[in-house]
């Protein structure tokens, strides 16, 4: 009996490994002071209540944005471990097994599980403020998509411990993610972890959609809309046509590995090749979705820093919407080795060059809004300024790759790295982090310390040059990916240091905005105005943080920017537009439906992991079970009565 | 208080025209219905065979893809902004960039 236990525990937990060991006791640790901090301070129920049930688009937004950072934090560690495992040749830190882990669960938590997050994240604190509605077109389903990403992250993440970790790259190519090479849990873990939040991420998709279509307030013409409401429309409208070939593609391989299919396999008429040409289907038009949300906020940020109109509004909405439909003509640049003839390689290299100008359209837009602008600088501008150079350059790599022939001698070469990390670091991140930073006295109220987000700021954009400058090299000197040590012959040994430096400065200026947050919590200055940054847009025309029903009464639009003009009206004598009367306004109601059934689908996924299907029928039936509850709750909403909207509105300092 | 029954009903939310009607319902399962049947029979009789019974079989497919949207998802009584088939000729086009793109890249890719 001891003995079953013991061999089903060395299978079922991953051993042997001293990294893993530490993880495991920081795990345990975390946890338990959670929950005695939980049950000591009594705040369960305010954490079911106020946070784990709610529909409120401003806290799932705020949950969202908690996990990225989260992510952030896993994912930049594995970057650590392998910069310096690549800081000096022939180290025996981490072994090729661990490291292939390492580089895998990167890749796919920083994509999956940190940009994409991040994004809903400032989707949901933002669009419906931006717009002018009370919440999401579905409140529900917007709870739900939560919950699904959090849940398929956490299944993900829990591979490291439990089972083993994938280990066969971020995008999981056959045959080595099949079953023959691949008997472990680990590749089963990333199918599930990436199937359950993909579900989230499509309804998202379609939820912002359907809120910017249809509940925007009176008078904003699709063409008054601001631009991140703009960038918001094209990605959510990639993720619905993108994200069902990422499910379909995952859906094959699983076939594979459990019913023993041959889609992809060498042998029984599959072909592994498809597999690729599917995932980069999806896998292109994904680095679309999580970068034109970052153009939005660039927008946003730069027209607010310079006082002026955004410049060339018409031809940036051109480039935003040309290029959610064109990132879909591509997919096969990543793949010109695979060798599918010129003709084709032709087509797709060109396709690549022709995506390259709606995106250089809008670097001239942003330069020319700073133009005889009235500039100044705080940190969200400061992000906005370092993403310019460094996104030019990592697009024109980009268009380097694009080359076909040349691709050749690039081709999973540290050159590819080096791009890549340059557009997704330099375009997303930076880009989310100057949102985080524009948005954070909206959603908090208070800003964020200027002085320790300028080292954040520096600390990254400095780290980020010294790392992966270097890499450009290494590739150009051979170097390929993916390489988990390399001996002292090579020559790559100066440049992979500096390029470990580098990453470990990233990882500083990581920490300084963590104690950033931390210290501008302890330190805060209330922002009473709720427009701290003299803003453009209608969600700085009302207090931060914003109540719950955002408006107490719909603003009517009729200009592009609606509260600056009407700032500058004012300040001109004019009076202030009439507002009309206060109305109760319709609410939905919090609902725990959500996160119990991704809680099914946690189980439902873990027993497929581990082919127990007494564990999967049970999470898959509960999964049935939240549908049909919650299709036979009729009591979904409530009125907020006057009375109470006149007492919150007085309490922020507003008259009405 | 609480009249409206549907998730997320908002202030700005209209009221819903209704759609189809029980005779354009009837309509629209029978046609399916045929459509289906065509390619069975032909199929499991063995009426035609090799390119005749693929154009057939692609042929009722793309009718009774017509008729799902026309019966069932009313896609000739929507709104002014015309929502519905904008995102359809997008999604067609995309679909046929992803088949058509997939069998030329893989072209050159066959095993065997």
């Amino acid at each position: 009996m001891w003995d079953n236990v013991k061999d089903f525990a060395s299978d079922f937990f991953v051993t042997g490994d001293p990294l893993i060991y530490g993880a495991d006791v920081a795990i345990v640790l975390t946890m338990v002071a959670i929950v005695s901090a939980l049950t000591y301070f009594k705040k369960w129920t305010w954490l079911w209540k106020e946070w784990l049930t709610t529909v409120d688009h401003k806290k799932i937004g705020i949950m969202y944005v908690i996990a990225a950072l989260l992510m952030l934090f896993r994912g930049g560690i594995d970057a650590l471990l392998m910069r310096t495992q690549l800081a000096v040749p022939e180290l025996e830190f981490l072994n090729p097994e661990h490291y292939n882990a390492i580089f895998t669960t990167h890749g796919v938590i920083m994509i999956l599980f940190m940009a994409m997050p991040l994004m809903f994240g400032l989707f949901n604190l933002v669009i419906p403020l931006q717009i002018g509605a009370r919440d999401v077109a579905y409140p529900f389903l917007n709870s739900l998509s939560f919950w699904l990403f959090f849940m398929g992250a956490m299944l993900f993440n829990l591979s490291f411990v439990i089972g083993g970790s994938p280990d066969t790259g971020w995008l999981a190519y056959p045959p080595l993610s099949e079953k023959a090479f691949s008997p472990g849990v680990g590749q089963d873990f990333y199918i599930w972890g990436i199937q359950i939040s993909g579900i989230g991420s499509l309804m998202t998709g379609i939820n912002f959609i359907v809120t910017i279509l249809k509940m925007r307030t009176p008078g904003m013409k699709l063409m008054k809309m601001p631009m991140f409401t703009w960038s918001t429309l094209s990605s959510c409208l990639t993720i619905i046509l993108a994200f069902p070939i990422l499910t379909v593609t995952l859906a094959l391989l699983f076939i594979d590995r459990y019913l023993g299919a041959h889609f992809f396999t060498l042998d029984g008429g599959g072909n592994p090749m498809m597999y690729i040409n599917l995932i980069w289907m999806w896998g292109h038009p994904e680095v679309y979705i999580v970068v034109l949300p970052a153009f939005g906020i660039f927008s946003e940020v730069v027209a607010t820093f310079s006082k002026k109109r955004l410049f060339g509004y018409k031809s940036m909405v051109f480039a935003l919407m040309s290029i959610s439909v064109a990132s879909f003509f591509t997919w096969a640049h990543h793949f010109f080795t695979m060798g599918s003839g010129a003709n084709v390689n032709a087509f797709f290299a060109v396709t690549t060059m022709i995506i390259a100008i709606p995106t250089g359209v809008k670097i001239f837009n942003w330069l020319f809004t700073m133009y005889r602008g009235r500039l100044s600088f705080p940190t969200p501008m400061l992000w906005m300024l370092g993403f310019i150079p460094c996104f030019v350059v990592g697009g024109m790599t980009g268009v380097l790759l694009s080359v076909a022939p040349a691709d050749f001698q690039f081709h999973n070469s540290y050159f590819l790295i080096a791009h890549f990390h340059q557009v997704l670091i330099g375009g997303v991140a930076f880009g989310y982090f100057a949102g985080l930073y524009y948005w954070w006295p909206k959603v908090f109220g208070f800003k964020l310390n200027e002085k320790l987000g300028k080292w954040a700021f520096w600390l990254w954009n400095i780290g980020f040059y010294v790392c992966f400058m270097p890499q450009y090299f290494l590739g150009l000197m051979g170097m390929t990916r993916r390489l988990s040590t390399y001996g002292w012959d090579k020559g790559w040994y100066e440049l992979n240091l500096i390029s470990t430096i580098g990453g470990f400065l990233m990882g500083i200026g990581f920490l300084f905005q963590v104690w950033q947050i931390l210290h501008s919590i302890k330190f805060m200055e209330r922002d009473t105005t709720g427009d701290p940054w003299d803003g453009r847009t209608l969600e700085w025309s009302i207090p931060s943080p914003a109540p719950m029903y955002n408006f107490a009464t719909l603003p009517r639009v009729s200009e592009k920017d609606d509260w600056w003009e009407e700032k500058q009206r004012i300040a001109q004598g004019g009076a202030p537009s009439p507002r009309p009367k206060l109305e109760p306004i319709h609410m939905p109601k919090n609902s725990g439906i959500p996160i119990i059934m991704s809680a099914c689908f946690f189980v439902a996924g873990f027993g497929f992991i581990f082919d127990w299907l007494w564990m999967a029928i049970p999470g898959l039936v509960g999964v049935a079970a939240c549908m049909l509850a919650h299709s036979f709750n009729y009591n979904t909403d409530y009125y907020i009565p006057v009375e109470e909207i006149k007492r919150t509105e007085a309490a922020a300092g507003r008259a009405i | 208080m609480a009249q409206h029954t549907n998730q997320g009903a908002h202030d700005a939310h209209g009221s819903h025209e209704a759609h189809g009607s029980l005779k354009s319902y009837v309509i629209g399962f029978v046609l399916s219905l045929v459509l289906t049947a065509i390619p069975l029979i032909i199929v499991l009789n063995d009426v035609l065979k090799g390119t005749a019974a693929t154009v057939v079989l692609l042929g009722s497919a793309v009718l009774q893809f017509i008729v799902q949207l026309v019966y069932f998802m009313h896609l000739k009584e929507e709104g002014k902004p015309r929502y519905n088939m904008m995102v359809l000729i997008l999604g067609l086009i995309i679909v046929l960039t992803i088949v058509a793109g997939s069998i030329w890249i893989m072209t050159y890719n066959k095993v065997a």
